[in-house]
């Protein structure tokens, strides 16, 4: 609450808080003390029927109220609660959160960071690694790519021997610390008959059919309306620009023309997000070995 | 003893009728979203997608179900209880129907994604003055009455729908101050965490005010009459009347236990939220204290048997409401169902059970009739109701705790033992079983149209005569 850093608004707070706690101590207190009698009633009636005795409180309501009453005003001298007033065990949301963080790192630390010193085959050849890898992947990537890491529309597949960013361990670790961001540019300008043309040549490097005069025009306008400078003059893919390789089996949106079309048209934009920061250099070299053994056989 | 003038029932029976009707839309829409959670192919057209039906459900049963049941209620007893018409019958009208456009206005734009966002406060600005408008006018014609009234001493169901008045006329004031920047879309005027906290300032007092000021009103003039028992203590009426209306106003925080908020401001919404146990509890024991002496009439009354038990969940609900203040307890409850559950107990236990009663009560009063067409169908929906709550909440509470515990269990190597979607995986079973019971609870919706309909079909419409105050009422 930046907007109020005098103290006069802690002690407002303060004594709001304390004086409103006592009205309800007082509000009790007196209407404990007010007439009644078990079994009276009370001489108004409305509506024909309504009455109301004059029971007295019941005492056991009487005692929770007071208990209630008595534990908020501790519980407000020993946690922050009256304005600015810290509260004398000085607790915290922050100190919790760091406290807990510390002694997490103190007790789990050790376990991630034996395996930093070996490098990313070693680790992905060992079981224990593996296992740790697996539950973080299925913490934290699975969301996207998939429990079995197979992916999805828009999600690479990591289980197979196909990469945009490249499969050996260190761009894997690279693209799991820093992130990555594959951006196709939109081609509307060239025109929907070019556009055609043209997927109906990407579909024909994967072997899939299509309309052959239609591929052979889209050759020619591959090699000139700048594909290859992202996707390589053989349509095998760029490793430095994440342009995924053509020429195979395996479709990041799909192997149909009407999705290719798209994919020309509007282009495409694709962010893997950065984990360095956020799990630390441990855990994504666990990750990234075990995303390695993924496709490469876990065991060698 | 009885003068010629006549009570004003016409605006009661408007409301007591769409009271049912609403109730039953909002809880079939509740029926869907359950059915979506369990089979998610379910969502289909973006208008009828989960994300857009959740808020329309919310809105239907607390506003459209709710609202007519506090409005019926309200205007029935305001007027006997002061024995004189209703102030201004005009607008008493105009509060009727103002109030239907509001709900068929809501109806039509949330599912259409016209939305503030803020939960509880969904309604875009051109609604919210027009709430404004119904509100106050509200207000104009109970205070009114109240003014009018024949008798010096205010009888206690009219402090609580005053309270209620004043404070939901207040928190709409404020929660809702919003900028419009078109027809349909508006920001508020409060920013992050500022934001946050008059949301839930308002979120929670809806619930004190709307949902349990409101219906504590009902109860104090049903229980008494259905039971004809005189209530149980005046005193612990007093004092359990301004604890209540005076802490609720504190504990909104306690919704946002381990966020942004200033940790000064999360310990006072915990400590008066326990605070507010007390109070609380005085509302269920002088209802079902009241009954002592009449326990045998538990036996074969039906209605008697939707208001007690009512107020059994009420109590229930607001143990545990409290309970999940504790920011250790909260810190296992926020997110997950156990909070669905809670807002279940109070809202189907509680709110649903008691407006039931009350419009078992007086349907047939307003049709000059003695008692429902049948007695037996109430007993029938009573059973079938509670059955239902009980399903709904302890498949909740299982589930939520459940949640809680997976979400936080972790591996020796401090990994998470579960990943999210084992959790959801592991709540279907229970999702299932809480569909099973609403779709009780919306059967007994059902079973009381049906009875409503024989009852009042063909039948005259009925104005009982204005009574004259008893002769000793000071
Ligand atoms: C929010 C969704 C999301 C999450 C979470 C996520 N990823 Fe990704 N990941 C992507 C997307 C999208 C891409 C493709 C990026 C592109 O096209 O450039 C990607 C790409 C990758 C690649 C490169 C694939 C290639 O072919 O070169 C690897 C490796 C990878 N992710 C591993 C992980 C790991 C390990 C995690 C968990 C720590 C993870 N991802 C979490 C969305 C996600
Ligand atoms: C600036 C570099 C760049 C240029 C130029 C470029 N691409 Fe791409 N292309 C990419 C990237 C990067 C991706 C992956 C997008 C992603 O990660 O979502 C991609 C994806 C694709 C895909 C989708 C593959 C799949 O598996 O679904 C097709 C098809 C494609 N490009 C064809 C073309 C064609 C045809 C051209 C020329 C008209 C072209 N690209 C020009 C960078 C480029
Ligand atoms: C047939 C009866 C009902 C069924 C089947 C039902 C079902 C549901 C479902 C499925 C949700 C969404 C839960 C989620 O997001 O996980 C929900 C939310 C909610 N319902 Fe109901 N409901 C019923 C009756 C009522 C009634 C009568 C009220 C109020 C008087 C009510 C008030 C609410 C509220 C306030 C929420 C939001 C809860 C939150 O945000 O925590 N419901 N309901
Ligand atoms: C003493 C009384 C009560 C207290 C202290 C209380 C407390 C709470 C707490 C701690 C939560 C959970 C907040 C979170 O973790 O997000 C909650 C949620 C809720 N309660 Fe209560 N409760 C009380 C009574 C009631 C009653 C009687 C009703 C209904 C008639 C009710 C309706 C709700 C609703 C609708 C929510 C869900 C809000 C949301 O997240 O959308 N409560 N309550």
């Amino acid at each position: 609450m930046s907007d109020f850093t005098s103290g006069f608004w802690s002690a407002y707070v303060a004594v709001i808080t304390v004086v409103s706690i006592l009205a309800c101590a007082v509000l009790l207190w007196m209407n404990s003390r007010a007439a009644t009698a078990t079994g009276e009633v009370k001489p108004h009636v409305w509506d024909e029927t309504l009455q109301e005795y004059n029971h007295p409180l019941p005492r056991w309501w009487m005692g929770l109220f007071w208990i209630t009453i008595v534990f908020a005003l501790v519980f407000l001298a020993l946690y922050p609660g009256l304005g600015s007033n810290r509260g004398m065990f000085g607790w915290t949301e922050v100190n919790q959160y760091e406290e807990e963080i510390a002694q997490a790192k103190a007790k789990y630390d050790p376990i991630f960071n034996k395996f930093l010193q070996q490098d990313v085959k070693a680790v992905a050849a060992n079981s224990e690694a593996r296992q740790m890898g697996e539950r973080l992947f299925l913490t934290y990537c699975a969301q996207c790519h998939g429990s079995d890491a197979r992916g999805a529309k828009g999600f690479p597949n990591l289980a197979n021997d196909d990469w945009q960013w490249g499969g050996e361990p260190a761009p894997i670790e690279q693209t799991i610390a820093e992130g990555r961001m594959g951006v196709m540019p939109p081609h509307v300008q060239l025109g929907a008959e070019a556009i055609k043309d043209l997927a109906n040549y990407v579909r024909s490097l994967s072997g899939l059919p299509g309309d052959s005069l239609r591929a052979e025009r889209g050759k020619q306008s591959f090699q000139t309306a700048g594909c290859i400078a992202c996707h390589g003059p053989e349509a095998k893919g760029n490793f430095a620009m994440g342009a995924p390789n053509l020429t195979d089996k395996v479709w990041l949106y799909g192997s149909s023309e009407q999705t290719i079309i798209e994919t020309i048209t509007k282009g495409r934009q694709n962010r893997m997000p950065a984990h360095k920061e956020f799990l630390g250099d441990a855990k994504v070299h666990l990750l990234a070995a075990y995303v390695y053994g993924l496709s490469h056989g876990a065991a060698n | 003893m009885q003068s010629q003038e006549t009570y004003n029932y016409k605006v009661v029976r408007q409301f007591a009728v769409m009271t049912v009707v609403w109730g039953i839309v909002g809880m079939l829409v509740g029926v869907i979203i359950a059915a979506q959670l369990v089979w998610p192919q379910l969502n289909v057209a973006e208008w009828l997608h989960f994300g857009r039906l959740r808020p329309l459900h919310t809105n239907a049963v607390i506003f459209a179900f709710g609202g007519c049941a506090l409005f019926a209620t309200s205007y029935f007893s305001v007027q006997r209880t002061c024995h004189t018409r209703l102030f201004a019958p005009g607008l008493a009208a105009f509060t009727f129907w103002g109030w239907q456009l509001i709900i068929v206005l809501a109806a039509v734009s949330l599912p259409l994604g016209l939305t503030t966002g803020k939960e509880y406060a969904e309604l875009e600005w051109p609604i919210d003055l027009l709430i404004t408008v119904v509100w106050v006018s509200y207000a104009v014609v109970f205070f009114g009455t109240i003014a009018m009234r024949k008798v010096s001493h205010i009888y206690v169901s009219n402090w609580f729908f005053g309270g209620m008045i004043l404070a939901i006329a207040l928190l709409h004031l404020v929660n809702s101050a919003e900028i419009p920047v078109s027809l349909t879309k508006s920001y508020p005027v409060y920013a992050g965490v500022q934001d946050a906290m008059v949301q839930w300032w308002y979120g929670h007092n809806a619930v004190g005010f709307f949902l349990t000021a409101g219906f504590l009103g009902i109860m104090y003039y049903f229980v008494p009459k259905q039971a004809e028992r005189p209530i149980y203590s005046y005193r612990l009426s007093v004092v359990h009347f301004w604890a209540l209306i005076f802490t609720y106003m504190w504990a909104g925080p306690h919704h946002l236990h381990y966020t942004a908020l200033p940790d000064w401001t999360q310990s006072i919404g915990m400590a008066f939220s326990l605070v507010l146990l007390a109070p609380s509890w005085g509302g269920m024991i002088n209802g079902i204290m009241t009954l002592s002496g009449a326990w045998h009439k538990l036996r074969d009354d039906p209605i008697l048997k939707f208001l007690i038990t009512s107020l059994s969940f009420y109590g229930m609900s607001t143990f545990e409401g409290p309970m999940m203040s504790i920011k250790t307890v909260n810190s296992l409850s926020h997110y997950t169902d156990w909070t669905v559950g809670h807002v279940h107990s109070g809202a189907l236990g509680w709110v649903a059970m008691v407006s039931i009663g009350a419009v078992y009560y007086m349907l047939p009063r307003l049709f000059g009739e003695k008692q429902m067409y049948s007695v037996r169908l109430i007993t029938v929906h009573f059973w079938v109701a509670t059955i239902g709550v009980v399903l709904y909440i302890a498949a909740l509470w299982i589930s939520g705790v459940m949640q809680g515990l997976m979400w936080r269990a972790t591996n020796p190597d401090g990994t998470l033992t579960y990943t999210f979607v084992e959790s959801v995986k592991a709540s279907y079973p229970f999702w299932t079983i809480r569909l099973v019971g609403g779709l009780m609870f919306l059967g007994g919706m059902l079973i009381m149209f049906y009875n409503m309909v024989k009852t009042i079909a063909g039948k005259p419409a009925y104005d009982a005569p204005v009574v004259a105050p008893a002769a000793h009422a000071a």
